[in-house]
């Protein structure tokens, strides 16, 4: 099967222009004859509920927290990326767009991040006509900085908890459709299969969490906005309930998975304390706009942070990318943090960290207060006084976070951080309108492999989000539904959907049966093992053989030795949590498979085979410039595809931020 | 930080569905460290009771970064633990003392009936909302962003308002189990905005409405909502919906 990406014809600038002005349309009244459903009520799931909703569509939309208003966008600390240009520093369009592409590596398709970065600014208009209160200036108008791998302020944000407040308002949008009758909501439920009639998607196979019974339901369309696999490494910032179930399995049903491999470790995380630890949290990469990085020069270093003189300090961000400095992206960040804990200067206890130091801009913004103020003889302690003040503004909720989960003052000592899982840039595979190989089935936000490359920057996950689902998919689902308008609604005793929902009670069966030894939890701490030791930070083909080998018996011994207590007729979050693991047990292993694959380092995937003297990623645009699109075809066997990537603006080259 | 390790007695409220009686039952754990958080605690004792062929105890949790809302256990009398401006799953276990007795229960209040153990149905809170707490504006209509400024101090204000995150620990600490504070939350957050401003009357008498359908209690300005409150939403912001609301009956809404 060939893939076709369908990006349209003619300059990149107008692609996306035209096609809205020239795809087809469905008029009011058959909008309301089809049925929609949406799994997943983040961003993604939770904009585009309620832009079809508003548009006359039925919509359904699932989610498996107690309310649509948990989804782990909410979680989303520091900002939204938009090319508003507001501080008159040079933003544009077009450099959002190579900004992006160069992020990412060079293995993103254009045509989408160009889209992207069209769209940004209408994102921000219609969160702030919602009632998003994003951070003001006193001149009462919108507040930017900076994310890292960009030299412009275009990151709006509220406080550290942009996420949820852009959530909460597509919520809200979401709500008042429910209301309205014009999508219907179903919370505590979890997607477990697809339907497919004659090869399109036409609805789901849904499990109420509350009574364990298993549902059908009918639609013409089916979206997927159901966020990243990051909980495959077992800790990640990730929710503990985020899962790839629902891509997972769609991907058995014939959606290819793009480029599974790549993953995005943050580098500003608060590091591991011990066995117990069951998610890790991140502090936001905004705090790198004030804070400095660095580790002792002398290898074990005991000394407490603050008895160590500035001469004695590496800040190795600001020596190593003098361009950036503390704002390059994420993987090279979290890259350079490893290099120094693995070489021996790490810090803390685990010595697997390194500071994150905010007294060098406590005492700058106390000078600046002071000035405005017109004290300009205050003495230090006063001037960090006031200096504090404006930190806890910017970051309060963040510094509180950090107290409260190590117990020290992040005020009075610098933090100490490690990188860790955060994000998938991977996800299934899309074309230009985010459909994936099967016709009428969808994915949007993170679900989806398209904009980011092999490493996102910071606050684009959240644009992205929003795009696709106020943006995208209301002119991209209208235009190949235009041609489903004579598909009555399928009953849900046509053979596919009984089959379908047998196939998933045989094996929720199969798993109660099992009646083994070892939890849940065991399986899918030993799985994280695997992935985050041979298939994080650092990959090479020997590991990722071993990883593959290990993650088969694995899974053998899972389907041999669990053990789920309790019924599959009640509230029963072990079983639900079983079925999850399980299919991060077939994720896993392909995820080694495309690493094992992709024999270059590019963005996120750091193979150590492949690097340059001081280092830094090597990427093979000769031979890997493509998207790897895996097909299942049974356990353990997958077929790739490659979309070739071609660049007609942005000349692939060697990404530095020196 | 000192870190060390302690043993505990749990009594924990264990109710198999809405449908039976629940009962408290005692638990011990061991070698519990001062590292982790509380639900991390729970972790073990539910890894423990899988190993004893036991059911493990429910409860909701899900971003783990006090922030989601979904985490809600009533835990020595106080919403959320002893911790302020905290949620569950940032209390953790340094607050406690090796031979200590933990009890915890689910949010007591009738608009929140108990699914199973601690887990509680509070999807009353989704329907407040879906009765006017939005600005109605469709995907696509919006102007600039910047040609709408607004004074920072009210912006700010907003936002205090906006960070509420629908735990519902408000309504666990209330003795009348009143849901004020929740719903004043949203209220102020969009009567501050001049988006919020052509359905402000309408909003305040809607939601109102819709809280009192759902059986909450009446506010008698006790308080315990803002002190339990893991986000600091302020008392202030009743005092606003109540002038909201009278000002909506008296100018007449287009419901009141």
């Amino acid at each position: 099967m060939a893939l076709d990406s369908k990006i349209p014809a003619g300059k990149m600038d107008e692609k996306w222009g035209k096609y809205k002005s020239t795809c087809k349309l469905v008029n009011p009244a058959n909008k309301r004859q089809l049925e929609i459903i949406v799994v997943g009520t983040g961003l993604a799931g939770a904009s585009a509920a309620a832009s079809l909703g508003e548009m006359g569509y039925k919509v359904k939309a699932f989610c498996f927290q107690d309310s649509p208003r948990r989804a782990h966008s909410i979680a989303a600390q520091g900002g939204i990326n938009a090319a508003k240009n507001y501080q008159n520093d040079g933003d544009s369009t077009y450099r959002l767009f190579y900004d992006t592409i160069k992020g990412g590596d060079y293995r993103a398709r254009e045509g989408n991040v160009h889209r992207l970065a069209e769209v940004s600014t209408n994102i921000i208009d219609q969160c702030v006509a919602q009632g998003v209160p994003f951070a003001r200036e006193y001149g009462g108008l919108l507040s930017n900085r900076s994310f890292g791998g960009t030299q412009v302020q275009r990151t709006f944000y509220a406080a550290g908890q942009t996420g949820q407040q852009l959530l909460i308002g597509a919520y809200q949008a979401l709500e008042r459709q429910v209301a309205l009758g014009n999508v219907t909501m179903y919370a505590r439920h979890e997607m477990l299969d697809v339907v497919k009639i004659d090869g399109k998607a036409r609805g789901i196979i849904a499990r109420n969490l509350v009574n364990g019974e298993l549902e059908r339901h009918f639609g013409h369309a089916v979206l997927l906005c159901t966020g990243g696999y990051g909980n495959v490494f077992y800790l990640s910032t990730n929710a503990m309930g985020s899962n790839v179930t629902a891509a997972w399995k769609a991907h058995r049903k014939g959606a290819f998975f793009g480029n599974p491999c790549f993953t995005q470790i943050h580098p500003t995380c608060i590091p591991v304390s011990g066995d117990h630890q069951s998610k890790l949290t991140l502090m936001s990469e905004s705090l790198r706009n004030d804070g400095r990085i660095w580790v002792p020069k002398k290898q074990g270093d005991n000394r407490k942070p603050g008895d160590i003189p500035e001469e004695e300090r590496d800040y190795y961000l600001e020596r190593r990318y003098p361009a950036f400095g503390n704002l390059v992206p994420r993987d090279v960040a979290s890259r350079a943090a490893k290099e120094r804990c693995d070489a021996g200067y790490g810090v803390g206890s685990s010595k697997m960290a390194v500071y994150l130091d905010f007294a060098a801009a406590i005492e700058r913004y106390g000078k600046i207060e002071a000035n405005k103020q017109g004290k300009s003889n205050l003495d230090k302690d006063s001037v960090i006084a006031l200096g504090k003040d404006v930190v806890k503004e910017k970051y309060g909720n963040l510094f509180d976070m950090y107290a409260k989960i190590t117990g020290e003052n992040p005020y009075e000592v610098p933090m100490r951080i490690y990188p860790a899982v955060h994000y998938t840039m991977g996800g299934l595979w899309v074309d230009y309108e985010l459909m994936t190989t099967v016709p009428n089935l969808y994915a949007l936000g993170e679900a989806n492999f398209s904009d980011h490359g092999a490493n996102r920057l910071g606050a684009s996950a959240l644009m992205q989000g929003l795009a696709d689902g106020y943006f995208v998919i209301p002119y991209t689902l209208g235009n190949n539904l235009a041609d489903d308008i004579r598909t009555k609604s399928i009953p849900t005793d046509h053979p596919a959907f009984i089959a379908a929902e047998k196939e998933v009670s045989d094996r929720i069966n199969k798993l109660m049966s099992i009646k083994g030894k070892e939890s849940v939890e065991s399986f899918h701490k030993r799985l994280g093992k695997i992935m985050w030791d041979k298939c994080g930070m650092g990959r090479n083909a020997e590991g990722l053989k071993q990883a593959i080998k290990e993650i088969q018996q694995l899974r053998k011994d899972f389907w041999s030795n669990v053990r789920i207590p309790g019924e599959v007729n009640e509230f029963n979050p072990e079983l639900d949590k079983a079925g999850r693991v399980a299919d991060f047990l077939e994720l896993g292993e392909l995820m080694c498979i495309d690493a094992l694959d992709r024999e270059e380092s590019c963005g996120g995937h750091f193979r150590e085979e492949y690097q340059t003297e001081e280092g830094e990623a090597l990427r093979d645009d000769e031979k890997f410039m493509y998207v790897s699109a895996w097909e299942f075809k049974g356990d353990s066997q997958y077929e790739l595809h490659k979309e070739e990537l071609k660049y007609e603006i942005v000349h692939p080259s060697a990404r530095s931020y020196k | 930080m000192q870190h060390y390790n302690m043993n505990l007695t749990l009594k924990v409220w264990r109710q198999r569905s809405n449908k039976v009686k629940g009962h408290f039952e005692s638990f011990q754990v061991k070698n519990i460290s001062s590292e982790m958080s509380f639900l991390e605690m729970f972790d073990v004792l539910n890894e423990q009771l899988v190993a004893e062929g036991k059911d493990p105890i429910a409860f909701d949790h899900d971003c783990r970064e006090g922030i989601c809302g979904m985490c809600s256990m009533y835990i020595n009398g106080r919403a959320h633990g002893p911790w302020t401006q905290n949620t569950t799953c940032q209390l953790h276990m340094r607050e406690y003392k090796d031979g200590d007795t933990i009890v915890v229960e689910p949010w007591r209040a009738e608009s929140f009936p108990v699914i199973r153990d601690l887990v509680v149905d509070r999807s009353a809170f989704d329907r407040i909302i879906g009765a006017g707490g939005y600005v109605s504006v469709n995907t696509g209509n919006a102007v600039d962003a910047n040609s709408l400024p607004i004074e920072k101090q009210k912006a700010d204000e907003a936002f205090a308002a906006a960070s509420c995150i629908g735990c519902g620990a408000c309504v666990a600490a209330c003795p009348n189990a009143s849901a004020m504070l929740f719903v004043s939350a949203k209220i102020a957050h969009l009567a501050l905005l001049p988006q919020g401003e052509p359905e402000r009357k309408n909003r305040a008498v809607n939601m109102i409405q819709q809280m009192d359908t759902e059986g909450f209690g009446s506010c008698t300005n006790i308080g315990a909502c803002e002190a339990e409150c893991p986000k600091g939403i302020s008392l202030e912001n009743i005092a606003r919906l109540n002038r909201e609301y009278v000002g909506a009956i008296f100018s007449g809404s287009n419901n009141g």
